[in-house]
């Protein structure tokens, strides 16, 4: 019976059974029904041994198609440095529960505080929590936020430039949660003033989400958004990609109320979607409905400074039903991944990654328009992804490109197509694949 | 032991009534503050908001616990301590010095479905 | 541990750098942007070279108690220990390199581990179908929550907007209820700490969506009545969801689905032994009854009848489906077996889940096998009930008989010197153990809550047993060093009220 997670012997259990008072080990079960009891054979492998365990994941690793990356889209192959992966594998940190010891979590809680102080400083608001799931989720509960500031109001409008899984999260959030969505059309390729105003006319907005960098990789001017949401006593709520606010215009300086997006920007790998890590951030104003562990700083009793979960009386663990959300834990080890990230990278390298996204990006725009295979679908300024409408049916280029192991041309809407480029596409891969292309025809 | 103080209305939800005119001045009992201990916060109504009896307008935190307040009578919310939003403490210092909110009310009858000091009093002994 | 005060930002000093990246030779420059569309001061992050920040972090991390720094014997949350062929596996370049739009032709081996892990976890629960979606146990409550309404909606059956909650249960269960729109009801504990049954029965009427229960529950105590339960809600028209923050005991024992439950959840950082992180990523996956299966959300992976996968994302394409509609619900009216996910309560995660914590939980999976399982749960059990005989005379155990996973005992046995659960917990800070869950569940006014985990040996549990003993006495003999404790930890009691009246969440709100 042997096995390396299970550190009884045959003579332990019998001791321990003695201290019990009890036979056998299925006598703990006495209290169970015994028709409950599963006695037939489990339908599952059998036991593995490491090196067989190895062996069965390689196997499923040669199922995959590892391919260059050219899409975006919500997530983003920026470059990683080495740095991270060892701090994060560091066990004090991977094996510990959520803080709520504090005389023995200062690790965790301390780079929660530093997490948040960085996530604040790019995104221009007061305050922001521990983490979020994910963007998506995150923006579902800005929208659940904005109905808790505003109590009386009933409904949450949606740009339709958010990226489509945003949408459909916070749709399902809104379904059960029983708000009432409205939607905001796109017009040239941004989110529609106009449109907006109509919609808020009514008053019972009690916010706007709008994204920062839209789905068609266009960067949003909010000119008068802000003022127009606020007239009506409603929130300002932005969807934000948190690498580009080094050098874009942050959603505070727009004046939003709220803030929400995923920070798998910063430096955290594809791995198939997750885990990456949300965040949430607002003005001081709404701290209270803020969702979410919240770090703050502190003294002890001898007076050194420490840091502990604070404001927790928001909480589902408290709050029980009347919390503002039923969220419990963060993304915390993610939350470290990014603070490191920012850590090393620093304001200079953060803006570094963005001159080279943004340098490729319009490189490999201009180079793709060439071909004769595209044409463009807006004309309005772009980060480090963009889309182009192609004029060859898009499965066909697709699968062009994916011949060469490029993955990309993903279509955000009938024949317009998201390309994206970061730090690790250099000049000859794009010289490169616009060759192939140019070989190709319409 | 905790305090009463005569001439008031009390809740069973251990907020306190001082009637003026027909505004009602509402805060939370000596009992309610030693309960909940140190009290880190209070969420207070808007100004023109629209009460209900029994509605809850609000709540106080402490750093492990929190307690929902209702309106001991129906009205129209005209001033709020703004005091408390940076010194929820005073509450603690004093509960019935430091008032939360003060009420147009609608229907004074309903101040005699409320107890008195004696009365409240007796149900705190209960507890 | 030793004391490290510097936050990161204390550190930097202008002009240092952290980072290597190629030369910039594009032609392109973000400075193009229009004005009033780029940044107007650079953002005040911490400028420090690579070893400032690899100290830093270590240093933080030194102040850091974790499952594999010592016993974590936390109630409720499973502390087990977390493999080390987890994370190697994790890591693998092929999984951690696949984006998530890619087309499912190049990532079979992804969608692969989805369905063996989700067929696995249908043999250890005995459910049908599940989705590993949800990101976290909140998260899995509030998605099944959501395929239990779907699934009253989808008949017409509109009424059923109220849930019934044990008073024992986690605070996520109102919470995750309130979110999905429902009202609670709650449903109180017996004498014997278990739900009910009498209480219980008026509560069932066509308003009640469900009931939501973890078993064993909160103490530590399995709900023995559960097959009546079952039969009751049933009866009434409710669905059963079990919140499987509890379902380590049950291991290799019992599978909830026989127990009569039609949605789960289980979380993967508790019972499969992925690491808790500080407090995530962690994974939810959410189990239901056949029945209940065309419910789950989108994205799905689905198999085609040559065997290769597929992701369905919820837009129907039946022959009969409104062109372009991709609504959910009953778009189509179609009656065959759903192949695309139109029927589904939703999506609630912007791609597929934790994937790097399936990876973890899979390969623990094979590590156990259908042999190792058997003896989780037994393993568990014997622990816990080790460890509350070793104790009851020392600590108040108002619930004597055999516990599962965990039990609850209500303060000292003699608490007279006025020593109180918190002072215990900090005292074995001191002692180089983690404090048990404290003041939950809320039944007692001094609970301390204890779950040990089959990973811990019988030297571990008796070194516990042994301080907690200790412990006991000093609270009669000196009990100042336990209202004062901790002592000897890198910080130690804090100023939480201070902390929570005016909040100082970010350096630059620090002087």
């Amino acid at each position: 019976m042997a096995f390396a997670y299970f550190p009884h012997t045959e003579d332990d259990i019998r001791q321990m059974l003695d201290r019990i008072g009890v036979g056998s080990l299925e006598d703990l079960y006495s209290d169970v029904p015994q028709d409950v009891i599963y006695r037939e054979e489990y339908d599952l492998p059998d036991a593995m041994s490491e090196l067989e365990v190895r062996q069965y994941f390689e196997g499923l690793a040669d199922q995959n198609l590892g391919l260059f990356c050219l899409c975006g889209l919500g997530a983003y192959d920026h470059y990683s440095p080495a740095v991270i992966p060892q701090i994060i594998s560091r066990s004090e940190f991977l094996t510990a529960y959520t803080p709520y010891q504090p005389e023995v979590s200062q690790g965790t809680l301390r780079y929660i505080f530093e997490y948040q102080s960085m996530i604040t400083e790019l995104t221009g608001m007061d305050c922001t929590n521990a983490s979020m799931y994910d963007g998506a989720t995150a923006a579902a509960e800005a929208m659940m936020m904005a109905m808790a500031a505003t109590k009386k109001k009933t409904r949450v409008l949606l740009s339709e430039g958010l990226l489509p899984q945003v949408i459909k999260v916070v749709r399902t959030y809104a379904k059960f949660n029983g708000v009432e969505l409205g939607f905001i059309p796109c017009k040239d390729g941004v989110t529609s003033y106009g449109a907006m105003l109509a919609e808020l006319a009514a008053g019972d907005v009690a916010g706007v989400l709008v994204p920062g960098i839209n789905k068609y990789g266009i960067i949003e001017d909010l000119t008068g958004f802000a003022d127009a949401v606020h007239a009506q006593k409603g929130l300002l709520m932005v969807y934000s990609d948190p690498s580009s606010l080094t050098v874009i215009r942050t959603p505070g300086e727009w004046g939003a109320d709220v803030v929400c997006g995923d920070s798998q920007s910063l430096g955290v790998p594809l791995c198939y979607g997750g885990p990456y890590v949300g965040f949430l951030a607002c003005t001081k104003d709404h701290v209270r409905k803020l969702p979410g562990r919240i770090v703050g700083a502190t003294k002890d009793v001898d007076g050194k400074r420490a840091y502990v979960l604070t404001l927790q009386a928001r909480e589902q663990h408290i709050r029980r039903e009347k919390a503002t959300s039923n969220i419990c834990s963060n993304q915390s080890l993610m939350a470290l991944y990014v603070t490191v990230y920012m850590s090393l990278m620093g304001p200079k390298g953060l803006r570094e990654v963005n001159e080279l996204s943004y340098g490729g990006a319009h490189y490999l725009h201009d180079r793709l328009l060439e071909t004769g295979l595209f044409e463009k679908a807006f004309d309005k300024p772009f980060l480090k992804e963009f889309t182009l409408r192609s004029l060859m049916p898009v499965d066909k280029l697709q699968d062009a490109l994916m011949l060469i192991g490029v993955f990309g041309a993903v279509e955000v809407e009938k024949d317009l197509v998201n390309f994206c480029v970061t730090e690790k596409v250099s000049k000859e891969n794009i010289d490169d694949i616009i060759g192939y292309l140019k070989g190709l025809e319409a | 032991m905790a305090k009463t103080v005569e001439g008031l209305y009390y809740s069973e939800s251990h907020e306190w009534v001082k009637v003026e005119g027909n505004v009602a001045i509402v805060g939370i009992t000596d009992f309610a503050q030693h309960a909940m201990g140190d009290l880190s916060y209070v969420d207070m109504p808007e100004v023109d908001d629209e009460l209900e009896a029994g509605e809850e307008f609000g709540a106080v935190e402490s750093v492990k616990a929190a307690s929902d307040l209702y309106s001991p009578v129906s009205g129209t919310v005209v001033e709020i301590n703004e005091e408390l939003e940076d010194a929820p403490e005073l509450l603690n210092q004093d509960a019935f010095a430091n008032w939360i909110m003060k009420v147009e009310m609608s229907d004074p009858s309903e101040l005699e479905a409320l107890m008195d000091a004696a009365a409240y009093e007796e149900m705190c002994a209960n507890e | 541990m030793k004391y490290y005060d510097k936050l990161i930002f204390d550190l930097s000093k202008a002009g240092r750098q952290g980072y290597s990246l190629p030369v910039n030779r594009w032609k392109n420059s973000v400075s193009e942007l229009p004005a009033g569309l780029q940044r107007s001061e650079t953002p005040a992050l911490p400028e420090v070279s690579e070893l400032d920040v690899v100290r830093h972090y270590t240093n933080l991390s030194q102040m850091n108690f974790g499952v594999d720094s010592g016993f974590y014997p936390l109630g409720s949350c499973t502390m087990k220990y977390n493999p080390k062929i987890n994370e190697e596996i994790a890591a693998m370049p092929a999984f951690a390199g696949l984006h998530p739009l890619q087309p499912a032709s190049t990532v079979q081996g992804a969608l692969r581990l989805y369905k063996d892990l989700a067929h696995a976890l249908s043999a250890i629960t005995g459910m049908a179908e599940f989705t590993l979606d949800p990101f976290a146990g909140a998260h899995g409550e509030l998605t099944g929550l959501m395929v239990i309404r779907q699934y009253h909606m989808s008949r017409g059956d509109l009424k059923r907007t109220r849930i019934i909650v044990p008073d024992s249960a986690h605070g996520t269960n109102p919470a995750s209820a309130a979110v999905c729109g429902l009202e609670i009801v709650q449903v109180k504990s017996n004498a014997m700490g278990l739900v009910d049954v009498e209480d219980l029965k008026p509560l069932l009427d066509d308003t009640i969506a469900g009931i939501m229960m973890t078993n064993p529950n909160t103490l530590g105590l399995f709900e023995k009545d559960i097959k009546e339960i079952a039969a009751l809600v049933h009866e009434c028209g409710g669905l059963l969801y079990y919140d499987g923050a509890n379902m380590n005991p049950l291991m290799g024992v019992v599978r909830p689905g026989d127990m009569g439950f039609d949605v789960l959840h289980l979380n993967l950082h508790k019972t499969f032994s992925t690491p808790h992180g500080g407090g995530g990523p962690g994974a939810g996956p959410v189990g239901v009854a056949a029945h209940l299966a065309s419910h789950l959300p989108v994205p799905k992976v689905m198999e085609a009848e040559d065997g290769t996968l597929y992701v369905a994302d919820g837009t129907c394409r039946c022959a009969s489906s409104p062109e372009g509609s991709g609504a959910f619900g009953p778009a189509c009216g179609c009656t065959h077996e759903c192949r695309c996910g139109c029927q589904a309560c939703g999506q609630i995660s912007g791609f597929m889940g934790n994937f790097g914590v399936l990876l973890r939980a899979y390969t623990y999976i094979l590590m156990l096998g259908k042999q190792n399982i058997r003896m989780v749960g037994p393993l568990a059990v014997l622990g816990a009930n080790y460890i509350k005989e070793s104790l009851k005379d020392s600590f108040k155990l108002p619930i004597p008989t055999v516990c599962k996973h965990e039990f609850v005992f209500d303060g000292l046995l003699d608490q007279s010197t006025g020593v109180t659960t918190l002072d215990i917990a900090k005292r074995l800070l001191d002692y180089g153990f983690h404090a048990p869950t404290i003041y939950f569940p809320l039944l007692f006014h001094q609970s301390i809550m204890i779950e040990p985990t089959e990973t811990e040996s019988k030297e571990t549990l008796d070194g516990f047993i042994e301080i907690m003993k200790h412990i006991a006495a000093e609270a009669l003999a000196d009990p100042d060093s336990l209202k004062t404790a901790p002592h000897t930890t890198p910080v130690r009691r804090l100023d939480e009220t201070t902390a929570a009246r005016q909040p100082v969440l970010r350096f630059k709100d620090m002087n």
